[in-house]
């Protein structure tokens, strides 16, 4: 049951082979007895999911056809759910009881989708490999003695071990992309704005969006149907007409034109993950589509830029980690001073302290204009090089991040190089774009993604041209190795 | 630019955290290594081009000034580290 896609356990709740209970304690179970092997949830919310369950027998029953009802998931813990720790893995929060759902919650709630849980992640969503924790490293199911990705690595890792059918997951500079190529996902950030970010903790507002972790493109389109929505409380949430992301999947690409950006296989790229994609290229070329080089001048500044930006933004939003209103509070303070930077020096672990200080010393008195300012400005020219490119190619193809999944501490020592794990993937962010990876191939047994990369708002043109390379592939349908 | 050890004693100041003497020079180092990474920026040329704060160059939307939020204090208190009659309570502030 657990090998089965959310399109296929839908049709089995749907034509009562199964209820969703049934399904909602296997995963359960399944969680109770392989989760110490990967550590993925945080959080695994039993009598919640059951009790959802039964409501959603009870509406499948009436003949409810809601395509996720009765569908348990899981939910990264960065996304507040009402009654329920919500750490986003941080000391700071881990006696947080969130006061209300977020959007995206409440969305997936409405749609009789069950929770079965909250999964690891980096330290509010600041890592790539997910070693920030602080619950502990999550373990790749292909081979657990490297790490999953990051930051939303407790999400793939629970997808890829088959705990969840699917879960929710975060994108601020890689954090849904890069987790779904080294766990051999698809993985879709959608267009900045398209999703709702109420009740989702910010990292770095101007860069964050939510998204989705699933074993195929055809589940990522069932998912994302719910998911978005235009929410007067997100200021950022952009009102735009919804989709049925599953209408166009099935769209021929003849005639499609992918691009190709040379500078995405340069200096740094592992040799057979350039094969890999190289060889996804001609797949394509196969279905019809044509496929042109394309440069996007400006990609070695994204990295640079987004490590202004997003510290920036960091430091900013997490100065409401004070030690008064919530979250962590340290022992005895002796005066307010002491208050603050004891409970923010206990609660923030390293990674997270070093990008706040970062941030600060780039929004300084005398530093503004020389760093927050210049990024500011180079983001302009990051997105024009895409808004140039889009004029001459409907998407854009490459490698999603630069090697295989790497073994656990390999880069805890070298922030630069933990940074430079989402060379390919940053520069969609700095643009807004929507972004979305999906398995390729296998380099010493464990997996490869590719990256697409669409026009605004193109993520049903990004689903479609990833679920007609999964029809004419099987890359997706592997199973990581003791899961099945 | 690179940055010294009291250099992060102020930006640990202006951030409201704790760095201890023993970790200040491998922060420092840390710090300074990523600043190298972002100085790659001051090499472009980026004169006219404006600042892009949002990726849809979207503006601040308006809406009218009704109350549409319940008043919830008791719940969101109830998650306080210390409280008094609705109030949050910290260390004395004046002696």
């Amino acid at each position: 049951m657990h090998t089965k896609t959310i399109a296929q356990l839908g049709k089995a709740l749907r034509s009562k082979e199964i209820t969703s209970v049934e399904l909602t304690q296997h995963y359960l179970d399944r969680i109770a007895e392989l989760d110490s092997r990967y550590n993925s949830f945080i959080t695994v919310t039993p009598e919640i999911a059951l009790a959802q369950a039964k409501a959603a027998d009870e509406r499948l029953a009436n003949g409810d056809t809601s395509p996720l009802c009765g569908i348990p998931i899981a939910h990264k813990d960065i996304f507040c759910t009402q009654g329920v720790r919500t750490s986003c893995a941080s000391k700071m929060l881990d006696n947080f009881i969130a006061p209300y759902d977020a959007t995206i919650v409440e969305n997936y709630q409405r749609a009789g989708a069950v929770m079965l849980g909250k999964t690891n992640m980096d330290e509010f969503a600041m890592g790539s490999s997910n070693e920030t924790s602080y619950y502990g490293p999550v373990k790749n199911p292909w081979n657990t003695n490297c790490v999953p990705g990051g930051s939303s690595g407790g999400s793939a890792a629970a997808v890829a071990a088959l705990l969840a059918p699917a879960a929710t997951a975060s994108d601020t500079g890689g954090s849904i992309r890069q987790p779904a190529a080294l766990c051999g996902l698809t993985g879709i950030k959608p267009t900045y704005g398209r999703v709702s970010r109420w009740g989702m903790i910010a990292f770095a507002s101007s860069l964050d969006q939510a998204g989705t972790l699933t074993r195929t493109a055809e589940d990522a389109a069932l998912m994302l149907n719910t998911m978005a929505s235009f929410d007067a409380k997100d200021s950022t949430c952009v009102d735009q007409p919804l989709e049925d992301y599953t209408t166009t999947l099935g769209d021929s690409l003849a005639g499609l034109t992918i691009g190709i950006p040379e500078e995405y296989f340069g200096e740094g790229l592992h040799p057979d993950t350039a094969k890999a994609v190289q060889a996804a290229i001609k797949t394509y070329e196969s279905l019809g589509a044509k496929t042109r080089s394309i440069s996007l001048p400006h990609t070695d500044l994204a990295v640079p830029a987004y490590y202004v930006i997003a510290p920036a933004e960091c430091s900013a939003n997490l100065s409401r980690f004070d030690g008064v209103r919530y979250g962590h509070r340290c022992d005895e303070p002796k005066d307010l001073a002491d208050l603050y930077k004891r409970s923010r020096s206990e609660g923030f672990g390293d990674e997270v302290k070093r990008r706040i200080l970062v941030g600060t010393y780039a929004l300084s008195a005398g530093y503004y204009d020389a760093y927050y300012n210049k990024a500011q400005q180079v983001r302009r020219l990051i997105k024009q090089d895409f808004v140039d490119a889009f004029k001459d190619v409907d998407v854009i193809l490459g490698p999603t991040s630069p090697s295989p999944a790497f073994e656990f501490g390999a880069k805890t020592q070298d922030p630069v190089a933990m940074y430079l794990e989402d060379i390919y993937t940053i520069a969609t962010n700095l643009a807004g774009l929507p972004g979305l990876s999906i398995p390729c191939g296998m380099v010493d047994d464990k997996p490869v993604g590719l990256q697409l990369i669409g026009n605004y708002f193109a993520e049903g043109k990004l689903l479609n041209v990833a679920h007609q390379f999964q029809l004419a592939t099987d890359f997706h349908q592997q199973l990581a190795p003791a899961t099945a | 630019m690179a940055v010294n050890k009291s250099d992060i004693e102020k930006l640990a100041e202006l951030s409201r955290i704790d760095i201890s003497d023993e970790a200040a020079a491998n922060v420092a180092q840390s710090i300074s290594e990523v600043l190298a990474l972002v100085d790659q920026l001051q090499a472009v040329d980026t004169s006219g081009v404006s600042p892009m704060a949002h990726p849809l160059d979207a503006v601040q939307r308006l809406r009218r000034d009704e109350v549409t939020e319940p008043n919830q204090r008791e719940t969101l208190q109830a998650m306080a580290p210390a409280t008094e009659d609705g109030l949050y309570l910290v260390p004395r502030v004046i002696e």
